[in-house]
């Protein structure tokens, strides 16, 4: 079966692609990073609520989201900078972790017109180094639950 | 032989990608594992078993305790951590799909 995600990391580099196509048309794969309500919907899980506490989707705007547990309890806070905003075209931003040793990502969005009823985005993450990439990409086992985003933050603890 | 088939099912799961990121860092016994989770001692045995099965898990006896640890060769069996990675996103886009089909649908 073809899978409706790729991801592309190279050994070594600093950087890696993630694609997608949906069943959607452009507008509407656009307007889902453009509108602060709907990010906030797919951004969140039953495991945790994503708000924005800030979104200028706007070149040379800033965005600031946090997420919290379903008992309430902030667990992640994430903040950037738009470099470009191009209506279902382009987004360049940064993307930065809040409190934690992953530095500052540039994250380049590009949207895509495939027909009337599909669209594909292409992700480009570029991080300040592979080592940095690596560590966001094991990562992923904390998603979801917020017992395991505790454990990351003591593990991370235990190593500064 | 479907033996990789079956570990990308086991890291399907949000529960059990959480138990291996908690025995990732120390081995731990059952019950501190369950411990650590809202869900019934059972199912958590459950999660144990299919993780130990496909071997991302092993199993060890010291005195009356038996440990989980992570086997790490098999994680990077996996493709060094891509493939989870890989399906959170693929997790957060299917619901982005899901929210816009429904929002065209209410215009």
């Amino acid at each position: 079966m073809k899978q409706k995600t790729n991801i592309g990391a190279d050994e070594g580099k600093q950087d890696l692609t993630i694609t997608r196509e949906f069943d959607l048309p452009l507008e509407l794969l656009f307007r889902a990073y453009a509108e602060p309500e709907l990010v906030e919907q797919w951004m969140s899980n039953p495991y945790s609520t994503t708000k924005l506490l800030k979104f200028e989707g706007k070149k040379h705007g800033s965005y600031k989201l946090q997420s919290a547990d379903a008992k309430g309890q902030v667990v992640f806070r994430a903040n950037g900078v738009m470099h470009e905003f191009i209506t279902n075209q382009k987004i360049t931003r940064t993307f930065e972790m809040e409190g934690t040793p992953y530095g500052v990502q540039l994250e380049v969005y590009e949207f895509e017109y495939v027909n009337e009823d599909t669209s594909k985005l292409t992700m480009h993450v570029i991080y300040e180094s592979a080592a940095q990439r690596d560590q966001v990409l094991k990562l992923p086992f904390a998603q979801g639950i917020n017992m395991a985003h505790n454990r990351i933050e003591e593990i991370l603890g235990n190593r500064k | 032989m479907n033996l990789r088939r079956d570990v990308f099912q086991a890291i399907a799961d949000p529960t059990r990608r959480a138990i291996l990121m908690l025995v990732a860092s120390q081995a731990m016994t059952a019950g501190a594992i369950a411990a650590n989770f809202d869900t019934a001692r059972p199912t958590v045995s459950k999660h144990l078993q299919i993780l130990t099965e496909c071997e991302l898990l092993n199993q060890e006896q010291s005195g009356r305790e038996i440990y989980y640890h992570l086997n790490p060769q098999k994680m990077k069996d996996i493709g060094d951590f891509i493939e989870p990675f890989r399906q959170m996103w693929d997790e957060r886009f299917n619901k982005l799909e899901t929210i816009m089909k429904q929002y065209k649908s209410k215009k």
